[in-house]
């Protein structure tokens, strides 16, 4: 056992701590910003004490109602409070598979910590960051073993198309109830977004390793290389002796904007800007054999979460400068906040209510990206405030890279190759709030149903889909 | 894993024919898919055209030739060894049916996909001619396995040591004049393509071009693959990789696919520095 020593807050101190969230110890911002090392390097067991203590316990637990898989926030804190880590793992666990993803890549302050009451008049309790301190601890300490008993088998066999987080949580979850996994990955690694997209330096890939791993012990196989709808239809998996197939292959087709330039070397979309650099490792060519360009004065056309990631890999490539070229404000702007915080600390020029209309080029290769400025109307259908170019106000930024992260589309692979599945009118597979599609047997989550979303709520896809593929698994046997 | 190596040919110092274990895919692989190939754990991911399809034994062929850093991996690899990854098949099959007069054209590593292909048309009824050339004589290959099913082989050369002397696009020219053409298959560099392009155009004979630009992942999720056709950018993995070639935009494919020049320059240096013997 492990002893953790254990300091006791008096109610003075209690009320003193409650008044500032526990900062987290994070690199340097010019040093990392040179380095694809982990920007945020975690709490000590003292900060997690510290952090948990502040939170209230309090009986409305309006905070889990803010998580989309409904983790039991307070019960987990009060087993930090008492120095049992492994027990909070295990609590985290019950709801969550992926604690040290999630506690890193989730938008926690517009969910769980968005409804926490310490935050109606202080800052509210990090609940993520306590969620990551949890899930690491348990992975460099291990988690007492108990937790791997095998279930006894259904006889039941579920093919899982995708190995991102939707992909992931389903096997995770049916492999617990005794039905045998494969998870079909059309790359050389599982993970999907979690490896090609987002950056190491936000979440290291030796953590999503770890995750699949621990997915594999659970006994879980992973066939990767297997494109489904051209190696295996659906259809055929279903006849090769699965009961039932789960869609999670995600959001992959990325969008451009079809303005001139747009097929001018340099140009890139952010997902195979991302993929070249995380999947490929290509920051760190020559060594790994795919090569990226090294812009020195790059743009980034977007605003979510995965433009942050592209605009401060950029910079970790050597770039330097890098704009970030956004057609509404600040107030608007899809990403998280911690990450634009990041961004704007590590240098990277925000260029709002500005929107491209051509990249300009030489000899086929990018010299500039010529914007129009922006003001904002009246809200459209999103109920953001439309915005409207102001006319002759074009400008031009000298830049030698441009990354397009403007969004992601259906892929069509396998709804082209999956006759009766019905798609939604943005071609996304149609699937009920428990993830079944229009196939007998043939379940679907995450982005793939909804669009580009975020971790959780694919982790909460596949967590509902698992229950709802059971249920069916299970009603086969009466029959 | 699968993809075992149980053959090596070496058809020139620079071209590899590989027959490698892959039973799935060979079930599944048609005429005119490619696949993605990974050489090893730092390898990249490169597109190739499937050399053969043989889902009785489980195999499938690729035609290396040594470019890059991926493909002189790959060409090291022997008989019994494993390619890393392969992933496919990727892409559409190339359209088969009865169209009248095939010519295919190709040289060196782009006669290769028109093996399948080549011998698909000619069962499906077609007459096939195969058009193929080298710079000399000792160069060429592919002659005896194009003549497997092709009605006749014409060769060019460009020092005459065997056939026309001169470019395969003046016999692709001579041979739609002298007996016309319903259908021109052009696979190889972007440069011949696009000038066989040019050659059937004033004939208007429909010409079919397997684009080759570079990829990633190859299932159209990082569209580093973008080719312009008839005005409209599309995804050479998904939306090919066959298209027409008289609607191709071959200068901005050609423009695109030397994008990492120097920096495939830079990986081959590092590359024969590492697998360099130390003396």
């Amino acid at each position: 056992m492990v002893e953790t020593k254990i300091r006791e807050y008096t109610k003075e101190e209690i009320k003193e701590i409650r008044k500032t969230r526990t900062p987290i110890p994070e690199q340097d911002a010019v040093a990392r910003g040179k380095n694809f090392e982990e920007v945020a390097l975690g709490y000590t067991e003292e900060q997690a004490l510290r952090e948990a203590n502040r939170c209230m316990a309090c009986k409305k637990r309006d905070c889990v109602a803010g998580c989309p898989v409904e983790v039991p926030i307070p019960e987990f804190i009060q087993l930090v409070k008492v120095g049992d880590f492994i027990g909070a793992a295990k609590k985290i666990k019950e709801k969550n598979s992926l604690p040290a993803i999630c506690g890193r890549v989730c938008p926690q302050e517009n969910q769980c910590e968005s409804l926490c009451t310490l935050g109606k008049k202080m800052e509210p309790v990090a609940i993520g960051r306590l969620e990551r301190f949890i899930a690491d601890y348990e992975r460099m300490h291990g988690s007492g073993g108990g937790e791997n008993e095998k279930p006894k088998p259904t006889g039941f066999k579920v093919a899982v198309v995708g190995s991102g987080p939707a992909g992931l949580t389903v096997a995770s979850d049916l492999a617990k109830l005794g039905h045998e996994v494969t998870i079909f990955e059309a790359l050389h690694k599982a993970g999907g977004v979690l490896v090609y997209g987002i950056p190491e330096f936000r979440l290291p890939k030796a953590i999503v390793q770890s995750e699949v791993d621990g997915i594999e012990s659970l006994g879980v196989k992973f066939d990767l290389d297997s494109v489904v709808g051209k190696l295996y239809t659906v259809d055929e998996l279903l006849e090769r002796g699965f009961d039932a197939v789960f869609i999670g292959s995600g959001a992959g087709l990325p969008m451009f904007m079809n303005i001139p330039g747009e097929n001018l070397n340099g140009v890139y979309s952010a997902n195979e800007f991302l993929t070249r650099t995380n999947l490929m490792k290509a920051y760190l060519f020559p060594e790994y054999d795919t090569p990226i360009k090294k812009g020195k004065h790059v743009a980034v056309v977007g605003g979510g979460n995965v433009a942050m990631d592209a605009a401060r890999t950029a910079l970790r490539l050597g770039a330097e400068k890098v704009y970030l070229v956004y057609r509404r404000s600040m107030e608007e702007l899809p990403a998280r906040k911690e990450e634009v915080h990041h961004a704007i600390e590590e240098g990277i020029d925000f260029k709002l209510l500005n929107n491209p209309v051509e990249i300009i080029g030489e000899d086929g290769w990018v010299k500039g990206i010529k914007c129009v400025q922006m003001e904002l109307g009246e809200p459209d259908e999103s109920g953001r405030r439309r915005p409207a170019a102001v006319e002759g106000s074009e400008f031009v930024i000298d830049v030698d890279t441009v990354v397009m992260s403007i969004g992601t589309g259906s892929n069509p692979i396998i709804p082209n190759s999956t006759p009766g599945l019905d798609l939604n009118k943005k071609g996304y597979i149609a699937a009920d709030g428990g993830g079944a599609t229009s196939k007998p047997g043939v379940f679907a989550g995450g982005d793939i149903v909804t669009g580009a979303a975020t971790v959780i709520l694919a982790a909460g896809a596949g967590r509902k889909a698992a229950n709802s593929i059971h249920e069916y698994l299970m009603s086969k046997v009466k029959n | 894993m699968a993809n075992k190596i149980l053959e090596k040919r070496i058809l020139r110092s620079d071209l590899f024919y590989f027959v490698a274990e892959a039973s799935e895919l060979a079930k599944k692989a048609e005429a005119g898919q490619f696949v993605i190939v990974r050489a090893d754990e730092n390898g990249e991911r490169i597109p190739l055209s499937l050399a053969n399809i043989d889902p009785d034994r489980g195999t499938i062929s690729l035609l290396v030739q040594t470019i890059g850093v991926t493909s002189t991996k790959l060409s090291t690899l022997n008989v019994g060894d494993e390619i890393k990854d392969i992933a496919g098949p990727m892409g559409h099959k190339t359209p088969i049916e009865k169209y009248g007069r095939v010519i295919l054209v190709g040289g060196g590593f782009g006669a290769a996909p028109l093996y399948p292909i080549g011998r698909a048309m000619k069962e499906a009824g077609n007459a096939v001619v195969s058009i193929t050339g080298a710079r000399s004589e000792n160069l060429l290959v592919y002659e005896k396995e194009l003549g497997e099913f092709s009605d006749k082989v014409l060769i060019s050369t460009d020092d005459g040591s065997k056939g026309h002397k001169g470019l395969v696009t003046e016999v692709l020219k001579q041979e739609i004049e002298e007996n016309g053409a319903d259908l021109v298959i052009a696979i190889g560099p972007a440069i011949m393509m696009k000038f066989a392009s040019l050659t059937t155009k004033p004939y208007g004979v429909k010409t079919l071009v397997s684009l080759n630009p570079i990829m990633v992942d190859g299932t159209g999720m990082c569209g580093a693959c973008r080719v312009s056709v008839g005005g409209k950018t599309m995804f050479g993995c998904t939306d090919g990789p066959d298209f027409d070639g008289h609607l191709v935009d071959w200068d901005l494919l050609m423009s695109r696919q030397r994008t990492y020049l120097a920096e495939e320059k830079k990986a081959m240096e590092a590359y024969t520095r590492g697998s360099a013997p130390s003396s």
